[in-house]
């Protein structure tokens, strides 16, 4: 169901969507230009919750910006901590134990779980059905008191510090997360048949939403998105940062380019994160939990320094530059989302409103993450 | 005496239906909110009263309560008549719906037809709502509403004109009367008469879904699309109205349902035939609308209307046909 927006001549008028619109999960603004329920264009209108992190992570010391890490991808909050603490300590050289590094991929990747629930359940929202999202959230649950545990924050995690973590996990937190793993998995099978296998959700996915893999790469659409139209492209895989390469795990891919597409990689990423879990639980090694010497005042030397984690919403990078002070020259935010929407614009054309809103929905936009 | 008799008669039940759409319409939404509560792992309202019991009556409150807001630009005479559209026809319907042998407001002939003619106005009270309300969302919720009903009106009514095929009757208490003697009796059984009739009680099911604006079919509402569709600018008790008449059109759909292929007030063993056989059947057809909106996701607009022309229609039209048949050869 397309419309062929070339040969238009007819009357179209202007509708907001957002900032206040349930389908745009925030204050995101879409100005729809629409033919009847048809879109003819769609212009996304941000900063509505520009906050100015870049700046202020130039105006104040490393560790005071640490905790702005968690306000912009609020749901995967430990991603961003881990791409700008690990960006500074590759430019102030330090070494973060092992035992470090396996607790970041284990809290990182609940995390990922965490955030991939709440977009099945808010996704199911998007397309009327109201009641996965509580099942998902019922699971994530699990998920917030485990990180509640050794984090102290369910939401806006500030756990990572330059040369390890803040607390070590306990006894608790590894029986727990073993707890998690199994019963996730015993819920999968539940999704399946209660979200997968259902003949309108199908209808609403399979075909729709259609992003080739060419239009991701121009807009640089990273994440679940670029996965759901057949490539391959993960920054843990590509870029193997922190632990990630001491695990055995397989990049969700999916060909189907549309929504179902990017349905899929989501829920087999869950799966593949939860055998990290797994992995990283049954490897934990003893030892410090941070880095010997890490000075209370940072000043890392002279320097330019890009870091690039796999966020839950794709590839999240860091560039920090220092001159030597207790702050930051120039910090530089790539965020994932950004680039997920800007091709919202392009793909949305001639599609109709309530497809394109569950395209919209599928991208996984969150969007204190694409303003900054 | 007579006359006065017909007047005691006639506020008896003018008091007696109004009573049971009202209670109808807040208990419904308890209903809903306890059910769609206990489908979600939740416990739904607990708070107001044993079990949340008197939670309507802070509903009601609440809505009376609240200011009625009325946009600029708006249509306001007809902003205030588009409730009132919908909700009168849905009660005027009442008064034919046989509750029991004896328990019914009025039993005329041609009550079956009466109901769908009222019913039919359930549109026309949102569409001017939607137009009146001047806004955008409000208008395409309206445009979809006229679309949506005119494509399940049709085969709504060619199930229905099977159905009185094969009763030969439009009187409502008539068709119960011919379904006594036990579950094989109601029409939906009635395989002797027609092979497709569970089909056609399936389709008249999905058909009352999308009459009544129901998930899986609320395009009218739309939320996540149109924020509120049709009632977004209406606040406090216009919007109370709207909502009332949603419950009494899912009530009225579950009654004649009820009636035409459940057997109405009869007992499925042919004991005790009365009233409660015909609450329970029409409040199980009610749980039933409740259970699939908390557990399907929303139709695209264009699917829905594809159901309806290359699916429902074709299906209804070969059953009238089947019916024709099987009533010719036996």
């Amino acid at each position: 169901m397309s419309l062929d927006v070339q040969n238009l001549d007819r009357e179209t008028f202007v509708v907001n969507l957002g900032p206040q619109h349930p389908a745009t999960h925030g204050v995101l603004r879409i100005k729809l230009t629409m033919d009847g329920e048809y879109i003819v264009d769609a212009e996304p209108v941000l900063g509505y919750i520009h906050r100015m992190h870049e700046k202020m992570g130039e105006n104040r010391s490393y560790a005071k910006f640490l905790p702005n890490m968690g306000r912009m991808d609020y749901v995967a909050a430990l991603f961003n901590s881990h791409g700008y603490v690990a960006a500074v300590e590759r430019l102030a050289g330090i070494t973060v134990p092992e035992r470090a590094e396996f607790i970041r991929v284990i809290t990182c990747e609940l995390n990922r779980v965490a955030s991939h629930l709440l977009w099945l359940g808010a996704y199911l929202i998007d397309l009327g059905g109201f009641t996965p999202m509580l099942y998902a959230f019922d699971d994530r649950e699990m998920i917030l008191d485990l990180l509640e545990a050794v984090t102290g924050a369910r939401l806006t995690f500030c756990y990572f510090r330059f040369g390890g973590v803040a607390n070590d996990v306990d006894e608790n937190f590894v029986s727990g997360t073993r707890v998690f793993v199994a019963r996730m998995r015993s819920r999968m099978p539940m999704y399946e048949a209660f979200v997968s296998k259902n003949i309108i959700f199908r209808k609403r996915c399979e075909g729709i939403g259609v992003i080739s893999a060419e239009t991701c790469r121009r807009y640089g659409a990273t994440g679940p998105v670029i996965r759901g139209s057949g490539v391959a492209y993960d920054v843990r895989k590509a870029e193997p940062y922190s632990a990630y390469p001491r695990f055995q795990f397989n990049v969700a891919v999916s060909d189907l380019c549309d929504n179902m597409g990017r349905y899929r990689v989501r829920v087999d990423e869950i799966v593949e994160s939860l055998r990290i879990i797994e992995q990283a639980i049954d490897q934990l090694p003893g030892g410090p939990v941070m880095a010997e010497k890490v000075p209370r005042s940072l000043k890392p030397p002279k320097g330019d320094c890009y870091f690039n984690v796999e966020s839950a919403r794709g590839s999240f990078g860091v560039r920090v530059v220092s001159d030597a002070t207790e702050n930051a020259y120039r910090l530089k935010l790539r965020s994932p989302c950004l680039s997920n929407l800007h091709l919202f614009r392009e793909c949305s054309r001639g599609m109709l409103l309530p497809d394109a809103l569950a395209m919209l929905g599928s991208l996984d936009l969150v969007i204190p993450d694409i303003d900054r | 005496m007579e006359f006065v008799l017909e007047i005691a008669r006639v506020v008896l039940y003018v008091v007696g239906i109004l009573a049971f759409v009202g209670f109808n319409a807040s208990y419904l939404v308890l209903l809903e909110r306890k059910g769609s509560a206990r489908f979600q792992l939740r416990h739904g309202p607990t708070e107001v009263g044993p079990f949340g019991l008197i939670q309507p009556v802070a509903d009601a409150v609440k809505l009376l309560c609240k200011q009625i807001l009325i946009p600029k630009n708006v249509d306001v005479i007809l902003f205030f008549m588009a409730p009132i559209l919908v909700l009168l026809p849905a009660i005027l319907c009442m008064v034919t719906i046989p509750f029991g042998a004896t328990i019914a407001a009025r039993n005329f002939n041609l009550g079956l037809l009466m109901v769908f003619a009222f019913a039919a106005f359930n549109v026309f009270g949102i569409l001017i709502g939607g137009w009146a309300s001047h806004n955008k969302y409000a208008n395409l919720a309206a445009a979809r509403v006229v679309a949506q009903n005119i494509a399940y009106e049709i085969p709504t009514l060619l199930i229905v004109v099977a159905v009185v095929m094969v009763t030969g009757t439009f009187n409502l208490q008539e068709i119960v009367a011919q379904q006594a003697g036990g579950f094989w009796r109601w029409n939906i059984l009635r395989l002797d008469l027609n092979p497709l009739q569970p089909v056609a009680f399936l389709m008249y099911f999905i058909c009352l879904l999308a009459e009544t604006n129901r998930a899986p079919f609320d395009m009218v509402e739309a939320e996540s699309e149109l924020v509120a569709g049709a009632y977004t600018e209406y606040s406090g008790m216009t919007f109370g109205v709207f909502f009332m008449a949603e419950y009494t059109n899912i009530v009225l759909g579950c009654c004649v349902a009820t009636v035409l292929f459940l057997g109405g007030w009869q007992c499925p063993f042919g004991l005790v035939p009365g009233p409660h056989w015909f609450l329970l059947k029409m409040y199980a057809l009610c749980f039933t609308v409740i259970w699939v909106r908390w557990s399907f996701p929303r139709v695209q607009f264009y699917n829905l209307l594809n159901l309806s022309w290359k699916i429902l229609i074709p299906v209804s039209l070969a059953n009238i046909i089947l019916t024709a048949l099987m009533l010719k050869v036996f």
